[in-house]
């Protein structure tokens, strides 16, 4: 089961690339085939299953692409 | 895009697009650190509750048009004025919440009187220091702070400081002066630094909120245009040569300050 999960903007993305760089599992690309309505390659995701819900894409998107969700702590402490 | 996601029971929300920043589309080039410091700053005022009671003051530069970005009030300054306009607005409205956001140009060159006066007289305004080393908006030009050697296109055979002098580090002077109350220098390439930046500017904006006086943070950025590099490069770049003449750490920082809360 996957331990995270992320929502990407497609028309805010500028195909930057800077996520795909810091991404821990690997699992950002930018789209080999696709352009948005700016005309940019927006990022895509190859395997969700492996997205930890890190958020470091969201930390280093200059455009505020992710919205990023992750799988609830079993005892309640407080994030970080 | 209006499809809907379904989210699995068992998650929670850990990011999500700041209240205080408008859905507007940037101007920003792809891959440019501005966007990372704007988001920044709007996850700050969400998380002081500050959008209500803020006024930015934009600079001339990339960041000219900040305005459209954020939901909060905003004047534009001329050309490096900026702190003199944010001094004018806190002295008359001293419950409301200033800051500027200026680039090296604005701030290093045309505007470096009205920054180090506005320091020096522990104005309680805060200002975000975006340091790229270059003239982004004109085209890439040579800037107070650009690189011994570093060729742009008013320095074609790079910057010879025996003619245009050495890059000038402004949080070095700014924490000087007696009425800064904090100065810092961060940088905005990398997550753990971007991390750093933001307690950075929350630690800046809360001085203002608790009247302890000036605040700055400077922040190593990019230009991945005007340099000539894809933005992955530039973050790279500025890392290895910006940080080096430019050293990351806390310049100044009061008693008052340091036991803030961030
Ligand atoms: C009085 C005045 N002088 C010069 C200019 C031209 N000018 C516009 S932006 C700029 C420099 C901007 O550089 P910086 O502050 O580093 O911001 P960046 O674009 O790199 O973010 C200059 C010289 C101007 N607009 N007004
Ligand atoms: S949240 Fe972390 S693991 Fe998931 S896509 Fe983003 S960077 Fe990758
Ligand atoms: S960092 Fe943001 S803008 Fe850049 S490619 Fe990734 S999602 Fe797109
Ligand atoms: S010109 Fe440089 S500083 Fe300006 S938006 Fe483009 S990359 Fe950013």
């Amino acid at each position: 089961m996957a331990k995270g999960m992320v929502i990407i903007d497609v028309e805010r993305c500028k195909g930057c690339g800077l996520c795909t760089h810091v991404c821990p599992v690997n699992i950002l690309e930018l789209s080999p085939d696709t352009f948005n309505a700016k005309g940019y390659r927006p990022v895509t995701v190859t395997d969700m299953d492996e997205c930890i819900g890190c958020a470091a894409c969201a930390t280093i998107c200059p455009d505020v692409v992710f919205t990023v969700y992750r799988q609830r702590r079993q005892r309640a402490t407080a994030t970080a | 895009m209006n499809t809907t996601t379904q989210i699995p029971e068992n998650m929670e929300l850990v990011y999500q697009y700041p209240d205080s920043m408008t859905k507007t589309y940037t101007h920003y080039c792809p891959g440019c650190v501005h966007g990372i410091v704007h988001r920044l700053v709007g996850e700050v005022l969400d998380e002081l509750d500050l959008r209500e009671k803020s006024i930015g003051v934009a600079p001339v530069g990339c960041s000219v048009l900040i305005y459209n970005y954020f939901n909060v009030d905003f004047v534009e300054a001329a050309h490096g004025r900026a702190p003199a306009m944010a001094t004018g607005l806190k002295r008359t409205n001293p419950d409301k919440f200033i800051f500027t956001y200026q680039g090296d140009g604005d701030l290093a060159a045309i505007g470096t009187a009205e920054i180090i006066h506005a320091a020096n007289r522990g104005e309680l305004i805060s200002t975000v220091f975006i340091n790229n080393a270059i003239y982004g908006m004109t085209g890439g030009q040579m800037a107070p702070t650009t690189l011994p050697g570093m060729k742009t296109t008013s320095s074609p055979g790079g910057r010879d400081c025996k003619i245009a002098g050495y890059p000038i580090k402004m949080s070095e002077i700014l924490a000087q002066t007696e009425g800064a109350a904090y100065i810092t220098r961060e940088a905005g390439t990398d997550i753990r630094s971007i991390r750093k930046l933001k307690k950075a500017i929350k630690r800046a904006f809360l001085t203002q909120i608790e009247g302890l006086g000036f605040s700055c943070v400077e922040v190593l950025a990019n230009c991945p245009t005007n340099w000539n590099m894809d933005p992955w490069e530039s973050m790279l770049w500025s890392k290895e040569q910006m940080t080096p003449y430019f050293p990351l750490g806390t310049y100044k920082m009061r008693e008052e300050v340091k036991a803030l809360k961030v």
